[in-house]
């Protein structure tokens, strides 16, 4: 038997067996679709293999892999997290939310929260708030979206977080939300996440991933934003995690009328990441601006695939994604723009630029236009390419050495993405952890005990 | 200016011109001779024979069937292509007349075919400077100038007479660029290809002519397969044309070709195509599918292949030339002009894979979609990893020319080597309200202006073509387009 039927068929046991356990982990809606996109993610000929969307990326070592399929919910005291880890980014004055193997924990958030705010599990959502969850959950991972493995969390997810603002309310402070990863053995775990910002509403929202043990784990994690009419968001991502850690997130963004949509996303550190980011401008005049730098060395792999619908007219959208390759590393950039026939007076440009500096790293990019309208505006360019020469000799002919001109220049080129991180506490932070990585040290948050031996 | 006073200005334009009709849908009334429907290896082994060929060609037919029947049509293109049975082709249909060297034995309803095509096959007639081979169907009519060519040295014949009297050759070079198990199309080409041309430019000489093949689909029910090799060897030069053009009929026509360039050091090809099938009718039905692959490789040091191409017919196209950069320093460029109106369906671009050495390739698309038509780049720049110093420039500019058609770019950009430099970039747009309304301000009218914008458009790939090729290339991209400003 191939080795992706030997997973699908594992997959498929390891569903019908444990469908009490994530019955009892999940609730009401969450466990309503179970069924249903387990039977989607089969007829989606299961595990993504040689399709044109991975065409670039292997999943099967990946998922070859001997887990202990995380599907009994682990208790866990916040204070066992609290003393493991302190964010560096401490100006940040956020909530903060955590999550361990996929499972909401408590939180600190509950305090001072204002009016109407819903911040806690996806699990005490379905209980406490199924109304709501019920109109919102699932509705917005695109009919559209032909990734099997977005299926396949909805068939396995039991918890994450799920965020509730209503309309009008200014969240004053950021909302981070920290996932972390620990066990004792190789783990597979879902997630998923789930965040309404009402009218006119407003959210920074910040979202770190962290190891805590030096096991192989696969976190498949699906995130759902809704944004109403004139809601606003920018979203923020750090990926900081241990080499045996594959991640495949996907964030489904759908926005209304005049809203607005900022992500930044910084990969330092990861075995496998994979970030898909589906965004659907379904009312007319919202923004969206997808950015994101990735940091690569030793044998890491990541993946960006953006697909940005533009499905009403007037909108704009802008994505710039950068990257860095040393060592053997791999990166794949996927960028996708749809223009749907009605959707006229679109703006968008898309761009990637690769800085490669080693024969063994390797860059795919795949930037795409498909525009089904004729008043439009739409770009797109992709790069790859070194270092400029002749900015390497300005800065030593000013004495500076070669190596801290090359460290200077890199940065720089991080920097031009990194720049638009608003929350200056976290721009500041990612800064420094690019420095640091850009200077062979390992980015680690200060204070965390990742204890990265290989 | 008013927008909607311009949109109905223009809607009448479009009524106006988009009645101007596909100028070659006409049929030759001569006797063909066709063989039965269908595809199996006693299909694959009639053809042979009808051709007379050596055991080792009907081998690699063979070879190539057996390969065809495990394979699948590509489905990742953008394209939305109906079933086709391969089983209700003819494989095989020849006028009955066999090429005849002196042009008084050439059969009157032929030579009357291609004089009306403009393609002149009397010698004296012709414009000077240009060889052409043309292929009706299966086979080969008439090669012009063949003994003024051989007295350099140059063979260009069709490539049943190149398997006859230059074995040697045919079977050293056939399927070495494009190997018979290549792509679904190329399979099923390699196992049932008819005719073709075969070039073969001797080390040094500078090939006198511009050599061309013109294909013509005339037999109803039929596909074309035709294969075209070309040989450059060291320090030799050659510009070869193809054009291409089919009746006008209610039912989809197969072409399937296979184009294979070899080229050795410091020499040089230019290979450009006017392709204009029968688009299909103002409905979409109708019109030639053509999926074709087109291939070289740079083998010497320094050689140099270029690609220019204007492609306004088919109803359906799925072609990507591609050149393969082996010796160190070889270069490559690709320009392309691609229409489509009505229900057309295009999705084409380049690949240009480095391998050697400083090797440097520039790839200009400028795609032109209207009507309902559907027009995708797709293109590959493959940087390998002992690839010293490639370097690549990507530009693929689409215009929309309407609200009801689509612009697709998908460009694949695969680099290995840490000292490539590879850029890509895009834009799709329409034309702007604001340059017609500068045309207009001095003077010229919508229509000329919208004609003005394109022909500047497209302007840097016309250029590209040799001169007679873009004088028609002009012409049909007027014919195609106009009124269909949206």
């Amino acid at each position: 038997m191939a080795l992706s039927d030997t997973i699908n068929h594992d997959l498929r046991t390891l569903f019908h067996e444990g469908r009490k356990v994530l019955d009892e982990g999940g609730a009401g809606i969450v466990n309503a679709y179970r069924e249903e996109a387990f039977a989607a993610f089969e007829k989606a000929g299961g595990i993504p293999c040689g399709t044109e969307e991975y065409r670039y990326t292997d999943l099967l070592p990946v998922f070859g892999r001997e887990y202990a399929a995380v599907l009994k919910r682990e208790t866990l005291r916040p204070s066992d997290l609290n003393d493991a880890f302190r964010c560096a980014a401490r100006d940040l004055a956020a909530w903060t939310v955590l999550t361990l193997n996929g499972h909401g924990c408590e939180n600190n958030a509950r305090e001072d929260l204002p009016d109407g705010v819903i911040v806690c599990s996806l699990r005490e959502a379905a209980l406490q708030h199924g109304d709501l969850l019920a109109k919102h959950y699932n509705r917005y991972t695109f009919p559209g979206q032909k990734d099997s493995l977005v299926f396949l969390n909805t068939a396995f997810a039991q918890d994450g977080v799920f965020v509730y603002i209503p309309d009008g309310v200014v969240l004053e402070r950021p909302l981070q939300l920290i996932n972390f990863l620990r066990g004792e053995r190789d783990l597979m775990t879902f997630q998923r996440n789930l965040i309404v910002v009402g009218k006119r509403a407003e959210a920074r929202i910040v979202v770190c991933e962290h190891t805590l043990s030096d096991h192989y784990f696969l976190l498949n994690a699906v995130t759902e934003l809704r944004l109403e009419e004139g809601a606003k968001t920018d979203y923020y991502q750090v990926q900081n995690q241990y080499l045996g850690t594959a991640l495949i997130n996907s964030l489904f963004v759908s926005q209304q009328r005049d809203s607005f949509f900022e992500s930044n996303t910084a990969t330092l550190y990861g075995g496998l990441i994979r970030n898909n980011q589906y965004v659907r401008l379904e009312g007319a005049g919202g923004t969206c601006n997808l950015y994101g730098v990735y940091i690569l060395d030793k044998s890491q792999h990541a993946d960006t695939c953006t697909y940005v619908e533009h499905a009403a007219p007037d909108c704009t959208s802008r994505q710039h994604f950068k990257g860095v390759l040393d060592d053997a590393s791999i990166a794949n950039f996927s960028g996708c723009v749809r223009v749907e026939p009605h959707a006229q007076r679109t703006e968008s440009f898309q761009a990637n630029n690769n800085l490669l500096l080693t024969d063994t790293a390797r860059i795919n990019s795949k930037p795409q236009l498909i525009i089904d309208a004729d008043d439009v505006k739409c770009s797109h360019g992709a790069t790859v390419g070194q270092m400029d020469e002749e900015a390497l000799f300005y800065l030593r002919s000013r004495g500076i050495g070669e190596t801290e001109a090359r460290t200077m220049l890199m940065f720089g080129f991080a920097h031009d993405v990194i720049r638009r991180v608003k929350l200056e506490p976290l721009r500041e932070e990612i800064d420094e952890l690019i420095e640091k990585r850009l200077r062979g040290e390992l980015s680690k948050c200060h204070n965390c005990i990742m204890q990265c031996k290989k | 200016m008013d927008r909607k006073y311009m949109d109905s200005k223009q809607d009448t334009i479009l009524q106006e011109v988009t009645g101007s009709e596909y100028k070659y849908g006409f049929v030759t009334d001569v006797e063909t001779e066709t063989i039965a429907k269908g595809l199996s290896e006693e299909v694959v082994r009639t053809i042979s024979a009808k051709k007379g060929e050596p055991e080792w060609l009907l081998e690699f037919r063979l070879k190539a069937y057996r390969k065809w029947l495990t394979m699948k049509m590509p489905q990742w293109a953008q394209l939305s292509v109906p079933e086709i049975d391969y089983q209700d082709i003819i494989y095989y249909a020849a006028p009955k007349q066999e090429a005849k060297k002196e042009w008084e034995e050439v059969d009157p309803e032929l030579k009357a075919t291609f004089d009306k095509l403009g393609i002149p096959l009397n010698e004296q007639k012709a414009l000077s400077g240009v060889a052409v081979d043309a292929v009706m169907d299966s086979v080969s009519v008439k090669t012009t100038f063949k003994e003024a060519l051989a007295e350099r040295g140059v063979i260009f014949c069709s490539f049943s007479e190149a398997v006859r009297e230059h074995p040697d050759l045919v079977k050293k070079y056939l399927g070495t660029v494009v190997p018979f198990g290549d792509n679904f199309f190329a399979a099923l080409n390699s196992a049932v290809f008819s005719d073709g041309s075969f070039v073969y430019i001797p080390k040094g000489v500078r090939c006198p002519m511009e050599l061309s093949t013109y294909f013509r689909i005339n037999a109803a029910k039929t596909g074309q397969f035709e294969r075209t090799l070309i040989v450059a060897e060291e320090e030799s030069y050659v510009s070869y044309l193809e054009g291409c053009t089919a009746p006008q009929r209610d039912e989809n026509q197969l072409h399937a070709a296979i184009v294979e360039i070899v080229i050795e050091k410091n020499a040089e090809v230019k290979y450009s195509t006017v392709q204009n099938w029968y688009p299909g009718d103002k409905e979409g039905k109708g019109g030639i599918y053509n999926f074709v692959t087109k291939r070289g490789i740079c083998k010497g040091e320094n050689a140099r292949l270029i690609w220019a191409q204007v492609e306004t017919g088919s109803a359906i196209t799925w072609k990507y030339p591609g050149t393969i950069l082996k010796g160190d320093g070889s270069v490559s460029e690709f320009y392309s002009v691609a229409v489509t109106n009505n229900y057309q369906q295009a999705d084409t671009g380049t690949k240009m894979i480095h391998i050697g050495n400083n090797t440097r390739s520039r790839i200009v698309s400028k795609g032109i979609s209207a009507g309902h038509s559907s027009n995708s780049y797709r293109g590959l720049v493959k940087v390998t990893r002992n690839c010293k110093n490639a370097r690549n420039y990507s530009q693929c500019d689409s215009l929309l020319l309407g609200d009801r058609c689509g612009a697709h770019t998908f460009p694949y950009l695969e680099v290995e080597n840490s000292t490539a430099r590879v850029e890509h970039e895009a834009t799709t747009s329409r034309i702007g309200e604001d340059q017609i309304f500068y045309c207009n301000q001095r003077g010229i009218s919508s229509e000329d202006a919208v004609g003005l914008i394109i022909k500047g458009y497209a302007g840097d790939v016309l250029n590209k073509m040799p001169m007679e090729f873009a004088v028609e290339a002009q012409k049909l991209l007027q014919i195609s387009l106009e009124g269909s400003i949206g």
